[in-house]
This record gives C-alpha cells, sequence and structure tokens, in this order.
C-alpha cells in the first residue's frame, strides 16, 4: 500500500493553492517545520506570517487578514490551533462567518511521543460545538489535498486535523470530494462501521480479518465531522445488525455520540471504539500508543463481533 | 496641521449628538454601557466625521479606512456614529438589544453595516486589526486601521501578544487609542487590576507612542494627522478619558459602566445633550 504523510500532502497543496491563488496566505506558531508550513513560507514568504508562539493572536490577526480578502490558514499542533484560541475562534472566526481555516496538526495521539500536552483528543468535539463551523478528518494523503482544495474553495471557517506520521492510501483517487459527503471504502451487508481519520486503515484491517470469519463489513471514512450528511448516515445504517464507530478521539462529542444521535430511536446495536474519556501519555511508537488505547483492529473485530451478539 | 476653531466647534456638537444617542439608545431603567460609550464619544466623533476615509454608501469600500472596538461594549458610540453618519436609519437606534435587531449588545459585522469585526470578548479587537493593516500591506494600500482599546481591557494577554506583532511587523498604519477612562467594570483600574503604565509598555514593545486629552476635539485631531507621519512603527494614543464624560451623576463611576439610569436621571442626562 502506498503511504503518505498527510501534513506533507498539506503542505504541498497549500504551495499549489498559493500559486493558484494570490489570496492565500498562512500562518504558524513556530511550528511550521511540523506543520509543513514551511514550504509555503519558502515559496511565498511576503504571504506567509510567522506569529511567535501566540496562538489567539494568531487566530484573530488571521481574521483581520481574512475580512480583507486573504483566504487565511491558520497552522498548529490541533491541541493548540483548537483548544488554545477557542474563544477566538468562537468569536472572531465563527459568529461573523470569516474566512479562516484551521488547520490542527498533529492530531489525536499521533505525536505519539511529546505526551498528554500535545496530543488532541478532543478537538473535534471542540470545534463540532461551535455553530458555523465545518470540521474535516482526512483519510489519507489523497483525501487530505482534495480536502485541503474544497476548504480553500470554500466560503467560511473551516477545521481540518491532520495526522503526524505516515498512513496508507485507502480512498480513489478518482473519487470526487464534497465536504458533507461521507464515502463507501469497503462494500459489506453485515455490520456498518463509521470511521474517520487513520482509522479507517485499521477499520479495513478489522474487515478483512472478518471476512474470513464469514462477516460482511461495511466501511464508511465519515471525513466531514460537521456538517454531518444525516440522510447518508440513516441509509449506511439501513439494512445491517449493527453499527461500529471508530474515532482517534475521546469518546465524548466525537463522531460516536453524532452517529449515535442520527440513529436515535432505531434500537440498532452500536459500539464505539475511542479514547476512553482520558488523556493520552508519551510512548517511543505510535502502534504502540494506539494499542495502549484499544485503537486497534482487534478491538474493531471485537466491537464488530459484540453488535452482531 | 492644526484643525480650525470651525471644525473644532462643529465636532464638538456631533460628539454631543453621539452623546445624546447614546442616553436615548440605554433609556431608563434598562442597563447599557453609558460609562465606556460616553469616554469614547469625541473620539469617535472625530475618527468618523473627520479623519477617516469612509463611504456609508459603500461600507465594503476596500480602501476604506477601518475602525475596530477592541472595547466592544462602547458599541453605543460606534452605532450613534454610523447612524448619523447614514450607514442606516436614525430610527434604528431605538431597537437596542431587541430580538432581531442590528443593535446587539455588542457588535456583529453580519448584522450592521460599519462593523468590521465581531468584538466584544475583551483582547481580540487589536489582533484583527494586525491582520487587516498586514493585509493593506500585502496589496500595498494605504487605507489606516484604528482600534480603540480600554484601560481595563488591556489585562487581556493578547493584547500584547498583538502589540509584538503589530511592531514586529512595522505596522504603521496601524493606531491604537487607549480609552484611558481608569474605571473598570467593578472598580478604579488602580485599585482593582492596575494595568498601568501604558507609555512605558508600550515603548518598551517598540510603539510611538502620544498622550492627549481624550476629549479635547483639537488634540485628537492632531494627534491622529501627527499618527500619520510616523514610520516603521505603530502608533499608541494615550486618550486620558473620564467614564461616563458629559453625563455628571455617572462620571467616573463604575456603577454606569453598565449601569441603570433611573427615568429621573435618563430625564437628566437627555436634556443635558439636548439641542
Amino acid at each position: 500500500m502506498n503511504m503518505q504523510n498527510c501534513r506533507t500532502v498539506y503542505g504541498q497543496t497549500l504551495v499549489e493553492l498559493g500559486r493558484e491563488n494570490e489570496r492565500i496566505v498562512a500562518l504558524d506558531a513556530d511550528l511550521s517545520k511540523s506543520t509543513m508550513t514551511t514550504l509555503f513560507e519558502k515559496e511565498f514568504p511576503e504571504r506567509y506570517f510567522e506569529m511567535g508562539i501566540g496562538e489567539q493572536n494568531m487566530v484573530s490577526t488571521a481574521v483581520g487578514l481574512a475580512l480583507c480578502g486573504k483566504i487565511a490558514f491558520v497552522n498548529s499542533f490541533a491541541v493548540f490551533a483548537a483548544g488554545r484560541p477557542y474563544d477566538q475562534i468562537r468569536v472572531s472566526v465563527c459568529i461573523g462567518k470569516v474566512n479562516v481555516k484551521i488547520i490542527g496538526s498533529s492530531c489525536g495521539i499521533s505525536d505519539f511521543g511529546d505526551g498528554a500536552t500535545h496530543q488532541s483528543i478532543e478537538d473535534i468535539a471542540i470545534m463540532r460545538a461551535i455553530p458555523n463551523m465545518t470540521v474535516m478528518s482526512p483519510v489519507d494523503g489523497i483525501e487530505t489535498r482534495k480536502m485541503v482544495r474544497a476548504a480553500a474553495e470554500y466560503e467560511g471557517p473551516v477545521y481540518i486535523r491532520i495526522n503526524r506520521n505516515e498512513v496508507p492510501d485507502v480512498s480513489e483517487e478518482s473519487q470526487e470530494f464534497k465536504i458533507g459527503r461521507p464515502s463507501v471504502i469497503r462494500q459489506g451487508t453485515d455490520v456498518t462501521v463509521f470511521a474517520h481519520g487513520y482509522m479507517v486503515y485499521k477499520s479495513l484491517k478489522a474487515a478483512e480479518t472478518l471476512e474470513k470469519q464469514g462477516i460482511s463489513t461495511r466501511i464508511v471514512n465519515v471525513s466531514t465531522l460537521k456538517p454531518i450528511d444525516e440522510q447518508a448516515i440513516i441509509e449506511l445504517a439501513d439494512r445491517v445488525k449493527g453499527i461500529v464507530t471508530v474515532e482517534e478521539h475521546t469518546i465524548i462529542g466525537g463522531l460516536a455520540e453524532a452517529v449515535a444521535f442520527i440513529l436515535r430511536g432505531r434500537a440498532m446495536p452500536m459500539e464505539a471504539v475511542a479514547v476512553q474519556d482520558c488523556f493520552g501519555q508519551s510512548a517511543l511508537d505510535y502502534e504502540q500508543l494506539l494499542e495502549h488505547y484499544g485503537l486497534t483492529e482487534e478491538a474493531i473485530v471485537e466491537a464488530v463481533k459484540k453488535v452482531l451478539g | 496641521m492644526t484643525v480650525s476653531a470651525e471644525k473644532i466647534a462643529e465636532l464638538e456638537k456631533i460628539a454631543r449628538k453621539l452623546r445624546y444617542d447614546i442616553v436615548m439608545m440605554i433609556g431608563a431603567g434598562k442597563p447599557g454601557h453609558l460609562g465606556g460609550s460616553c469616554s469614547i464619544a469625541d473620539i469617535i466623533a472625530v475618527l468618523y466625521f473627520h479623519k477617516m476615509r469612509h463611504d456609508p454608501k459603500n461600507p465594503k469600500w476596500p480602501d476604506r479606512d477601518r475602525l475596530l472596538l477592541s472595547k466592544g461594549h462602547a458599541a453605543l458610540a460606534q452605532y450613534a456614529a454610523l447612524a448619523r453618519c447614514g450607514y442606516f436609519s436614525e430610527k434604528e437606534l431605538g431597537t437596542l438589544k431587541e430580538l432581531g435587531t442590528m443593535l446587539q449588545g455588542h457588535p456583529e459585522m453580519l448584522r450592521m453595516n460599519g462593523i468590521e469585526a465581531n468584538t466584544g470578548s475583551l483582547g481580540q479587537g487589536l489582533s484583527v486589526a494586525c491582520g487587516m493593516t498586514l493585509a493593506g500591506k500585502l496589496d500595498k494600500k494605504d487605507y489606516k486601521v484604528y482600534c480603540i482599546l480600554g484601560d481595563g481591557e488591556v489585562a487581556e494577554g493578547q493584547i500584547w501578544e498583538a502589540s509584538m506583532t503589530a511592531a514586529f511587523y512595522k505596522l504603521d498604519n496601524l493606531v491604537a487609542i487607549l480609552d484611558k477612562n481608569l474605571v473598570q467594570a467593578t472598580g478604579p483600574v488602580i485599585e482593582r487590576y492596575d494595568t498601568n503604565p501604558y507609555a512605558e509598555k508600550w515603548k518598551a514593545f517598540g510603539w510611538h507612542i502620544m498622550e492627549i486629552d481624550g476629549h479635547s476635539i483639537g488634540q485628537i485631531a492632531e494627534a491622529l494627522d501627527e499618527a500619520d507621519d510616523v514610520k516603521g512603527q505603530p502608533v499608541m494614543i494615550i486618550a486620558n478619558t473620564v467614564k461616563s464624560k458629559g453625563v455628571p451623576f455617572a462620571e467616573g463611576k463604575a456603577q454606569f459602566h453598565h449601569g441603570i439610569m433611573t427615568q429621573q436621571q435618563y430625564e437628566t442626562a437627555r436634556q443635558l445633550f439636548e439641542d
């Protein structure tokens, strides 16, 4: 399987956009070498704004740029991009539907070494709660590129979380990306698994194992968490025996709750694979940390079997 | 260049009208931000009716000068000025805080022409002003961005983040005005949470500093003109003002930061500013 680093793809896509559109500007808070906006800075030094280590001021400054016609991409680690300037995003960006794109890099527990302070397990919950915000999580490098381009084209606030590590390509280059639309990555008839980000790959691996055991699993990439296409979720959950959600995020306020609410009143067995309302910690290896928090192929297999009774 | 005596008299008259509007908007028996709105009324009058390049018929004109109230709660002064400039009908001034009104408790850009950004959660406006000034530099435009801060507000750390940005990027088209009215919501600034000294702080942050009487039309106009000549650094005008300026029973009182006028107080205040 082809592996890509989503933040590198993001950095390259921002450069592409910069070449096509003079209105694109980027702001970073001393993490450009991690978020990969360093690529944009190199090619467009006059349109790159180093904001120092001050995320709140960075977000509000981006608002000023956007209100004067720029398409402003704000960059930091997801935990600092979504959490630290929450009120600035709420007041300066979202009440006025200002054209600012918040890019949360090193999302989830993908910054495995840095520990709880740097791991973002609640960014989706925070961003989903704010009116007017669009919230997305790309499944792989292929989708990252399309998603960032779609975000630039869309007029209004957007939050995108991006994984720190290389992840396998699971989506199709030929498939059109549309904000809000979930995509079926694998067809199946017994259970539907809704996932986003790297967890879609884990779900696919689980589906392969389950298939050998005679269980057919549909895998859906819900890469837009808000606005969520309720009708599509309902249709994809129809005529299966159970639902599983999988996310590299706390169980509160993310995909699990979104899907459960959409499917309320349907008496559908449901399980959630997610971080269980606890902070992360350091590990020497991403996979080891995912395993520690139960975000594994095996956990997904178990969850699918559980909803099947 | 000094402003003429006629111009000063005209602007003083406008400032009186703005204060009249502020009192009328709040009315009797309801809380409203009288103190901070009246302390900036003279500054607002000079900006909208003398200094700023703007066009009420074309509020999104890209080359316009911009004014942001980082201390968004003083929006009543700005609402009055925008109405009297013709951004919207003066009749709207009677709808403050009513459900669905364009006159929100704190300014909202999508509801009212002439409001440049949503402010009111304190500390954010100066950063937004920095962004607008950066965009102007990028587009090689010569518009100015004015931003009014409160002396209580500058306890917000973001103000100092923005102050570093403005100096680092040499934002000489940015003019901040500190409404030093000495009183915050719960009492005198020096007692409640002293944010002094201002000149020394902003000087250390790399700003060009001026200090004026914020109720002297002539001094305000001159300082704003002088700010045009400053190159390579942002400008901070420290405006010494009086909370609730012009309303004797409320002047200098924290109670009227967001106070309620009795019917009698309201009548008194209204008559003060009536023609």
